[in-house]
C-alpha cells in the first residue's frame, strides 16, 4: 500500500523534466531582460558623480530635461533623419527585387541571391571597412558625412528588407490575383487592389526592422561619419567621460516606442483577422 | 538559397506568373542590384586592392598599387593573438547562446501556452533599446563598485580585489547576451514547425523524454541550431563594441585592430590586410561547417 520510493523518484524525475525547461528558459530570459530593467532604473538615477553603478537617489530631472546634455538631442534628431529615409530607400528598392525574385523569370538568378545573402552574413567591421576604402580612394574622405552613412545604411538594410517582403510574397497565393483578373480587374488594378494590400504587412515589417537596424547602427557608421554624430556616435564618444543619464531616458523612450508599435501592431493584425 | 533565408514553399508560384515577360523582372530588380554592387560588391574589392598597396605609403602622400602579398603575412605575424582570440570569443558565445537559448526556445515553442507571443516578444525587446546602451549597462552591472562584484567578493566566490570587467569572462558574457535573441529566433522557428504527432509516436515507442529529444525533435531543429549558430557567430567575430567597453586592451580582438588601424593609425594597407583575412577566415569556417552540419540546400 502507499506509494513505493521509486514511483516517488520517477514522478519527481517527471516534474523536474517538465519544468526544468520552462525553469531554464525564464533564467534565460532574465538575463535578456536585467540590463533593460536597469537602464529604466538608471533613468531615475539622481547621478552625482560622472560614472553612474549605483542607485544614489530617486528623481525626475532626468526625463524632465533630456535634452539637458549638450548635443545629445541633436544626435537624436540626426539618427532618426537618417533611420526614416535610409528606411524608404531600402524599403523601395527591397520591394521591388522581391517581387522580382518571387514573380518573375530571368537570368542570373543564383548570382543575385549571393548577392543579396552576402551582405547579412558580412561582419559589419569588414562592411564599414570596405566603404572606407572605396570612399577614401574615390577622394572622398573629406567629404563623409550624412550623405556616406545613408549610403552605406540603405546598403546593409536592403538584404533584410528583400529576405523579409520575399518570405510575406512566396507564403501568398497568387489564385487571388488571378480571380481579380478573371473578374476583369486589369493587372495594374490587380496589383493594387488585391497584391499590395496582402503584402503590406511583409513591408511594414521590413520597414520598421529597417528602421531599427540604421537607428541602432554603430560599427558601418563609424567609419564612415565624417562629422555627423548619430545617437549611437553620442553615446560611444560620451562612455570615455562617463555617459549622462538622459541617455538612459532615451533608451527607456526608444523602447517604450517600440513596444507599442510592435504590440499595436499586433492587435490590429488581429482585429483584422490577420 | 541558403539556412538563413529559406523560407518553405519555394518553388509554389503559379507557372502562369513564371513565364511573364521578362523585362519587367530585370527592371524591378535594376535599382537594387545597382545598390548592392556599388556600395558593397566594389568597396569589397576596393578593400583587397587597398590590402595589397605599398605598406611604406601614407593617407597624404596617397599609397602605390605594388601587389603587396607580404601585407598578409605581415598582418597575421603582427596580429596572430588578436585574430585567435577573436574567434575563441565568438565561438564561446555562440556555444554558450546555444546552451541558454535552446532551452529558452524550446519553453516558447512548447511550454509557453498562452504566453507564447508575450514571450516572443521579450525575446526581440533587447532590440528596442540601443545596442550600445545595453552593453553600457552591463558595464555598470558587473563593475567594480557594483553590486554584483561586492556580492561575490562577500561570498567569497571572488578575490577582494578580484574584478569581473576588463576579463575575458565580461566579454563573453557580454557578446552571448548581445547576439542571443538571433540564436533563440531561428532556433524557435525550427521548433515550432515540427509535428508534435512524430513525439508523441516515439513515446508510444516507449522512448523516455530525453531520448524523443535526441532521437526526434533534435534532429528535426539542426536547420535552426544551423542558421542560430552562424547569425551568432559571424556578427561576434568582428565585434568590437564588447571588448572595447567591457573588457581592456589585453582583450582586444582582430574588431579592435582593424577598427584602430584604420582610424586611429591611418595604415590603409595593414588594417585592410587584417579585414580580408578576417573575410576569409568566416567564409572558410562557416562553409567547413554547414558541410559538416550537412544541411542540404545551401547557396
Amino acid at each position: 500500500m502507499g506509494l513505493g520510493p521509486g514511483t516517488v523518484l520517477t514522478r519527481g524525475g517527471r516534474w523536474i523534466g517538465e519544468h526544468l525547461v520552462l525553469f531554464l528558459g525564464l533564467v534565460t530570459m532574465l538575463y535578456l531582460l536585467l540590463p533593460i530593467g536597469f537602464v529604466l532604473l538608471m533613468s531615475f538615477n539622481d547621478q552625482l558623480g560622472r560614472q553612474a553603478y549605483e542607485f544614489q537617489g530617486f528623481t525626475l530631472d532626468n526625463w524632465l530635461s533630456p535634452c539637458g546634455p549638450a548635443g545629445l538631442c541633436a544626435s537624436v534628431v540626426k539618427s532618426v533623419q537618417i533611420g526614416l529615409l535610409a528606411t524608404l530607400g531600402a524599403t523601395v528598392l527591397g520591394t521591388l527585387m522581391a517581387f522580382a525574385l518571387v514573380r518573375h523569370r530571368f537570368r542570373g538568378r543564383s548570382t543575385t541571391n549571393v548577392l543579396i545573402f552576402l551582405p547579412m552574413a558580412t561582419p559589419e567591421v569588414v562592411m564599414g571597412s570596405s566603404l572606407l576604402a572605396l570612399f577614401t580612394a574615390g577622394g572622398l574622405a573629406g567629404q563623409l558625412g550624412f550623405w556616406s552613412i545613408l549610403v552605406a545604411h540603405i546598403m546593409f538594410c536592403l538584404s533584410f528588407v528583400v529576405v523579409t517582403v520575399k518570405a510575406r510574397l512566396q507564403g501568398m497565393e497568387s489564385s487571388l490575383e488571378q480571380a481579380a483578373m478573371d473578374l476583369y480587374a486589369n493587372e495594374w488594378q490587380a496589383f493594387w487592389r488585391v497584391t499590395f494590400p496582402l503584402v503590406f504587412p511583409g513591408i511594414l515589417a521590413a520597414a520598421l526592422l529597417s528602421f531599427s537596424l540604421s537607428f541602432d547602427d554603430f560599427i558601418i557608421t563609424n567609419f564612415n561619419h565624417g562629422n555627423t554624430i548619430t545617437f549611437p556616435m553620442y553615446v560611444w564618444g560620451s562612455a570615455q567621460r562617463g555617459i549622462p543619464p538622459q541617455v538612459n531616458v532615451i533608451g527607456t523612450l526608444m523602447f517604450a516606442v517600440a513596444l507599442v508599435l510592435v504590440l499595436g501592431g499586433g492587435m490590429f493584425r488581429r482585429r483584422r483577422g490577420h | 538559397m541558403s539556412v538563413l533565408t529559406r523560407t518553405p514553399g519555394e518553388p509554389g508560384v503559379a507557372p502562369a506568373q513564371r513565364r511573364r515577360p521578362s523585362r519587367v523582372g530585370y527592371l524591378l530588380l535594376l535599382p537594387g542590384i545597382a545598390w548592392l554592387l556599388l556600395f558593397f560588391a566594389v568597396p569589397t574589392v576596393q578593400l583587397v586592392a587597398t590590402s595589397l598597396y605599398d605598406p611604406n605609403g601614407s593617407l597624404d602622400t596617397g599609397y602605390a598599387m605594388t601587389w603587396s602579398f607580404p601585407n598578409y603575412l605581415d598582418a597575421l605575424a603582427t596580429y596572430r593573438e588578436q585574430f585567435l582570440r577573436g574567434l575563441v570569443y565568438a565561438g564561446s558565445a555562440t556555444v554558450l547562446a546555444l546552451l541558454l537559448g535552446y532551452p529558452l526556445a524550446y519553453a516558447i515553442a512548447f511550454k509557453a501556452g498562452r504566453f507564447k507571443n508575450l514571450m516572443l516578444v521579450l525575446v526581440i525587446a533587447p532590440f528596442f533599446t540601443s545596442f550600445l546602451v545595453r552593453t553600457l549597462a552591463w558595464k555598470s552591472i558587473l563593475a567594480d563598485n557594483g553590486f554584483v562584484v561586492q556580492s561575490l567578493q562577500a561570498v567569497g566566490l571572488l578575490a577582494d580585489d578580484g574584478r569581473l570587467l576588463a576579463t575575458s569572462f565580461a566579454v563573453v558574457a557580454g557578446l552571448t547576451y548581445n547576439f542571443l535573441p538571433f540564436m533563440v529566433l531561428p532556433l524557435y522557428a525550427s521548433l515550432e514547425k515540427i509535428d508534435l504527432r512524430l513525439i508523441e509516436a516515439g513515446s508510444d515507442l516507449y522512448a523516455g523524454s530525453l531520448t524523443s529529444w535526441a532521437r526526434i525533435t533534435l534532429p528535426l531543429s539542426m536547420p535552426g541550431v544551423v542558421a542560430g549558430t552562424l547569425l551568432t557567430f559571424i556578427p561576434a567575430a568582428g565585434d568590437y563594441i564588447n571588448t572595447q567597453l567591457l573588457g581592456s586592451p589585453s582583450q582586444f580582438t582582430i574588431g579592435n585592430v582593424i577598427n584602430n588601424t584604420f582610424l586611429v593609425q591611418l595604415d590603409f594597407p595593414m588594417a585592410a590586410a587584417c579585414s580580408v583575412i578576417l573575410m576569409a577566415a568566416i567564409v572558410v569556417l562557416v562553409l567547413l561547417y554547414v558541410r559538416r552540419a550537412n544541411t542540404e540546400d545551401l547557396v
